[in-house]
């Protein structure tokens, strides 16, 4: 049976070799227009002295690369690019777990709870992160506000989120958590609920308790759906300069520049288009790894 | 070992609904192996996991071992459960499933080695250990929701359809095993089933449950000889018993009771019989049709023959029922009457 209708669907196809082009054809030239164009002129651009506003274009070998790994900006960049993103999947996975578990439960008011912690991931990343401007900024800030009035610290001395290099990165760290945390609770959320119900029930009556039902039972069935939520995050985080940009541009003294605001801003601020284009090409092969692992989990979890 | 017992336990699943489960009172005996047997919705899975300690009673009380667990989480009702789909860790091994509840019940690290054999030869998995659930059949999945049952020894065994998910064959042996199983280690074990050869073939004593209450406890040939009730009469039994109103009683009788006039030495009540269809099943054939004249003309009778090669399709019969095969039930209470006179003409 399966095998007539695959070769009538064959026949179909052949008869109209045309049609499937068609219909497939979007997709390519999206592909090919957006996203290869922009690569390839990359790789064009990172081995050659093009600046903005300079028609001529030299090609100069790996001096970009060279010059790029001398720089201690580069390095600090690697490095908070690194930090952004595995700390904030681990508060993010941490914290989803335990908001997913929270939820799973029927209780009053779920469905406004549920919703409301979709919001971060529904509402645009600039403007989340114009808020948490505001709640960091250094003179309106609501944290320094509240800190000052519960006498923890005293006017004028607060800390400045945004202005101390290690509070700015773990300032970025926070808003990055909070941006990924609903899509992975939404995530996780479905894990736990294909999780047949006889399972944990099987666990109580074994004699497990609930924290080693949730970290020897629940959490280890939910791996692959896990992975899914990790790699996505790994890859929006590792990719995203809009938190970066607007909390601090970068600063201060490119303390929390990442690869992708680093190349933003010497590629396109700085007019040096042919640093900003080595830089974005040290992402990629890092990316390849990870969607590499992202098609395979993908496809482990279509299986199961 | 331990007993288990209910005192008017009650489940509502939704005030001001009809309780899943309603005023049960149950007792097992010492190493028994009772049958909860009703159709799905009859409440036997509800009452196995209100024992279970999976569900929370309504009000009632449950004892083990003489001593009230209705505050006692699962872990500590000294209870093990065998769940329908088995609920096996699919991310463990069949030797890591198997030490689970060692684990979790703290017991020495060094003794899970040889309890796991233990309960892995008893159930003769030992040669499985190191594979992952999903590379087992239907059976040794079975078999190893066992052994994890059995494990750690517990006081009661509570099993919940452990065979529906089995084919027909493997069913047929599994059962087999089962009782053997239960020979051997003697555990109080509550069996919950809708299926009635399983009550029948493997319970000591048979709960019939419909609709949350208990229609009756009794023998597997108690309830099968002397049904309390029309539920018990018509539930057990395939084809179901056959029930006639006869003013305000209700005469019933099993198909194989009712046979051909001339096989019958007892005293009888007889009818007059119209053969509509014959099936031939091997071993029997069940042949059914309508009563002919009086008051009962037009009911729709079965009778179970081991042979019926001399009955004709659309032929009219003597047939009769053995006095002492009649059952009555009262007609308003549908509950068992005393046996009295009755006449159809």
């Amino acid at each position: 049976m399966a095998v007539a209708r695959n070769k009538r669907m064959s026949i179909g196809a052949a008869q109209s070799p045309l049609l499937g082009a068609a219909m497939f054809s979007p997709a390519v030239l999206y592909i090919l227009l957006l996203v290869g164009g922009p690569f390839l002129l990359a790789i064009l651009y990172a081995f050659s002295d093009a600046r903005i506003g300079n028609t001529e274009m030299h090609f100069v070998g790996l001096e970009n690369f060279r010059s790029i790994l001398q720089s201690p900006s580069f390095r600090v960049a690697i490095r908070n690019s690194f930090i952004f993103t595995i700390c904030s999947q681990i508060v993010v996975i941490v914290g989803a777990n335990i908001l997913a578990i929270a939820l799973e439960k029927a209780f009053r008011g779920r469905g406004l709870i549920r919703f409301l912690i979709l919001m971060p991931w529904v509402a645009p990343i600039s403007l989340g992160a114009i808020g948490w401007k505001w709640i960091l900024d250094s003179i309106y800030s609501v944290i320094t506000w509240v800190l000052v009035a519960m006498h923890i610290y005293k006017p004028f001395s607060a800390p400045m989120w945004l202005g101390e290099p290690h509070l700015a990165i773990a300032s970025v760290l926070l808003v990055h958590s909070w941006r990924l945390m609903p899509f992975s609770t939404v995530i996780l959320l479905a894990g736990r609920t294909a999780i047949p119900k006889d399972i944990p029930e099987a666990a109580a009556v074994d004699g497990s308790g609930f924290w080693r039902t949730q970290l020897q039972i629940v959490i280890p069935m939910m791996r692959p759906i896990i992975s899914v939520a990790v790699l996505f995050g790994l890859i929006f985080t590792f990719t995203d300069m809009t938190v970066v940009y607007i909390l601090t541009a970068g600063g201060p003294f490119d303390s929390t520049q990442t690869l992708p605001s680093l190349a933003f801003a010497l590629g396109i601020q700085g007019s040096d288009l042919a640093a900003g284009a080595a830089i974005s090409l040290f992402l990629v092969p890092l990316l390849v790894i990870l969607a590499y692992f992202m098609l395979r989990v993908a496809h482990r979890a279509e299986v199961n | 070992m331990a007993v288990v017992e209910t005192r008017d336990l009650t489940k509502v699943f939704k005030e001001g609904q009809l309780g899943a489960v309603n005023n049960v009172n149950l007792e097992t005996r010492e190493g028994e192996f009772l049958v909860f047997l009703g159709p799905s919705g009859s409440g036997k899975t509800t009452l196995l996991r209100m024992i279970a300690g999976l569900e929370t009673p309504s009000s009632g009380e449950i004892l083990i071992g003489g001593r009230v667990v209705n505050d006692l989480s699962p872990r500590d009702r000294r209870i093990a459960m065998v769940f329908q789909s088995y609920a096996l860790y699919p991310h463990l091994s069949v030797y890591k499933n198997i030490a689970f509840p060692l684990k979790a019940q703290n017991v020495k690290k060094e003794l899970h080695k040889e309890k796991v054999e233990w309960a892995a030869s008893l159930l003769g998995i030992g040669a499985l250990l190191d594979r992952k659930p999903r590379e087992l059949s239907g059976g040794e999945r079975q078999r190893v929701a066992l052994a994890r049952a059995i494990v750690r020894e517990p006081a009661v065994f509570l099993l919940d359809e452990p065979l529906s998910n089995l084919d027909a064959k493997l069913r047929a042996s599994a059962r087999e095993e089962l009782e053997r199983f239960h020979r051997r280690v003697g555990t109080t074990t509550i069996y919950v089933t809708h299926d009635q050869v399983e009550a029948m073939a493997m319970g000591d004593r048979v709960v019939v449950l419909n609709k949350g209450v208990v229609r009756q406890l009794g023998t597997p040939t108690d309830v099968y000889d002397n049904p309390a009730d029309t539920f018990v009469a018509t539930f057990l039994g395939s084809p179901p018993m056959n029930l006639a109103e006869l003013g305000d009683v209700i005469v019933g009788f099993r198909p194989e009771h009712f046979r051909p006039v001339s096989t019958i030495t007892d005293a009888a009540l007889p009818f007059r019989f119209n053969v509509e269809n014959i099936e031939y099943l091997g071993s029997e054939w069940i042949v059914s049709g309508t009563l002919k004249g009086g008051k009962l003309d037009g009911k729709k009778v079965f009778s179970r023959l081991s042979s019926a090669q001399n009955l004709q399709l659309g032929g009219r019969y003597e047939f009769a029922v053995p006095q002492q095969h009649l059952k009555f039930f009262d007609r308003s209470s549908e509950k068992r009457a005393e046996p009295r006179a009755v006449s159809w003409q």
